[in-house]
């Protein structure tokens, strides 16, 4: 039986010619990442089982993105703890900020991750690096302190769907909107322990910024990793920013996949999930009347180049509705750099947005746009639960960039294409 | 080893984020997360839960995102013990890593009403619901995992 590229890739990082689904292995890291939340309960473990060395000073990353800049004492003595750990033992990618971005962004940008690498990250978006063709997951603390001081982690290596896809997305449909489709389709456990990997003539026709969405969010439908084939438009994007040898993994002709769901991009239309999960799918023309307070329009699922730009052409001469907050956040630096280049913070400004450094700050609830009683949000982010941002009676509904732009200027949900 | 509690019951897709919100991961101090364990949907859960207890929860417990600070919470409450349809595998990874015993049992699960007397025996996987006189058998643990658990969690098993 042939195997999956996921399986591929842990078989190669396991040092072994082959495995098969539910084995159990020990892989070698090419990265360990933490951020500003995980990384101090991963040092106080470190700590306490006495290590006093790191595998690879080059192969850890530290983001400082969560709650920075630091929204209060505590965040800020939490940065503090991880940054002296980082000069303690030299990390090279630690950012904080002036230089952070949001991690799932920035890792890619910089050239960080690459295709083939095995990584885990305590955050469980990190599996976005599948979008180029890495096997990468989500991890606790505790994985990740072991993966700091030995470079290994343990895997059952998983079973995989596969996501055939094939034609073109429409105007104003994006990433976001395959991946809701699909978290829709198959639930929030639908992929639980299990790989998902994107195939399929479709994928011609999606950008990095689109595949970067759609693997970041895997982990909504429960999957273990979300992962792509490797093509032209990955290697374009690889080439220049990652600095070192990588390793493209194709499936095996005959690999095993428990099932394949196809998908027409050419038939999905702009999709929001309503609280308090993922799967509660909508076509926006089922959403009917949903009155709306605040819109949120950055992280790492939805804070990149296409994303702001997908915002600015629609805000572009237009103004926010009286009694909404639009919140727009470049995930990088670099991002935040392109933006006023393009004239898109001058779009946004004047449209009546709010423009914020990076930060994941309002996507978790943790400050710079935390939500009333009651009160309603459009968000480009990746999770509706309850509280999620905010009050226990708030509700939170996801949508793409431009979905949120358009609802920012009529203050109800809105198809882009009333506003344009 | 044995546990015995009232049991805290949950439904399907109780996410980290009602484990304990992200607002208050400013901190990695145990009995301070504690405090706001399951506060979204049951705000009085610190207070009323018992050292010994058990929490009882549907498909997908733990799902969204990979913070520690979940079981760490729920073990800092005195939760002896987690019986859950499915888990979300970060946390699943999570609990046992750091100590915290769960078990995947979706005929308990789906029977064990809140309030009832709940008694788990981990060696045999039995689990007893003493307020109903009903058994159910959970599923055992990889030997690979069951090494992590006996050795007391994931760090102490690589050293």
């Amino acid at each position: 039986m042939g195997m999956t590229m996921t399986q591929k890739i842990l078989a190669d990082h396991a040092g072994l010619a082959a495995v098969r689904a539910g084995q159990l292995i020990e892989a070698r890291l090419d990265l360990v990442l933490g951020n500003d939340i995980t990384s101090p309960v991963a040092i106080n473990e470190f700590e306490k089982a006495g290590f006093d060395s790191v595998f690879d000073k080059a192969k850890i990353a530290l983001v400082m993105d969560h709650f920075t800049p630091n929204k209060d004492i505590k965040a800020a003595q939490q940065c503090k703890q991880t940054r002296t750990f980082a000069r303690r033992f030299d990390i090279d990618n630690y950012f904080d900020v002036g230089n952070v971005g949001i991690e799932h962004a920035l890792l890619p940008e910089q050239g960080l991750v690459a295709a083939g690498d095995c990584v885990i990250g305590a955050d469980s978006h990190t599996c976005t690096y599948g979008a180029l063709g890495a096997f990468s997951t989500g991890v606790g603390s505790t994985d990740m302190a072991a993966g700091m001081a030995t470079g290994k982690a343990w895997f059952k290596v998983p079973a995989a769907i596969r996501v055939e896809l094939k034609g073109r997305l429409n105007e104003y449909v994006s990433g976001k909107d395959v991946i809701l489709h699909l978290i829709g389709l198959i639930g929030v456990d639908g992929a639980l322990y299990k790989s998902l990997e994107f195939t399929g003539e479709g994928l011609s026709s999606l950008s990095m910024d689109d595949r970067l969405c759609i693997a970041n969010m895997a982990i909504e439908a429960g999957a273990k990793n979300g992962i792509f084939m490797v093509d032209e438009i990955t290697r374009k994007y690889m080439d220049g920013r990652v600095k070192r040898p990588y390793k493209v993994f194709a499936p095996d002709e005959d690999a095993e996949y428990e099932r394949t769901v196809t998908i027409d991009l050419s038939a999905l239309r702009p999709t929001v999930a309503f609280p308090h999960l993922p799967e509660n799918t909508r076509t926006i023309d089922e959403v009917g009347e949903v009155k709306i307070d605040q819109v949120v329009i950055g992280s790492c699922t939805n804070g990149r180049l296409e994303d702001m730009k997908a915002a600015a052409e629609i805000l572009k001469g237009k103004k926010v509705a009286r009694d909404v907050r639009c919140i727009i956040i470049p995930a990088t630096q670099q991002i935040y750099k392109d933006c006023i280049r393009a004239g898109y913070i001058d779009i946004f400004i004047d449209a009546g947005c709010a423009v914020s450094t990076p930060t994941c700050g309002p996507c978790l609830g943790g400050y710079m746009g935390i939500l009333a009683e009651h009160e309603r949000c459009v968000a480009t982010t990746n999770r509706n639960f309850i509280g999620r941002m905010g009050h226990n009676l708030s509700e939170i509904y996801l949508a793409n960039p431009a979905v949120a732009a358009a609802s920012a200027i009529t203050g109800r949900i809105t198809d882009p294409k009333e506003v344009m | 080893m044995k546990a015995q509690g009232k049991a805290h019951k949950y439904g399907d897709n109780i996410d980290t984020d009602i484990i304990i919100p992200a607002r208050y991961l400013n901190t990695a101090d145990s009995r301070e997360l504690a405090a706001h364990c399951m506060e979204p949907v049951d705000e009085d859960f610190f207070e009323k839960v018992q050292k010994g207890d058990i929490m009882v929860g549907g498909l997908n417990f733990g799902c969204g995102s990979s913070r520690e600070h979940a079981p760490i919470a729920i073990k800092a409450c005195g939760v002896s013990c987690v019986i859950a349809k499915s888990f979300a595998r970060i946390f699943y990874r999570n609990a046992i890593n750091i100590g915290l015993a769960i078990l995947e049992c979706p005929q308990a699960a789906e029977a064990i009403a809140d309030g009832d007397e709940v008694a788990v025996d981990f060696e045999s996987g039995i689990i007893t619901d003493l307020t109903k006189g009903e058994q159910y058998k959970a599923m055992p643990f990889p030997e690979f995992i069951d090494n992590i658990i006996k050795k007391g969690g994931l760090l102490n098993s690589i050293k």
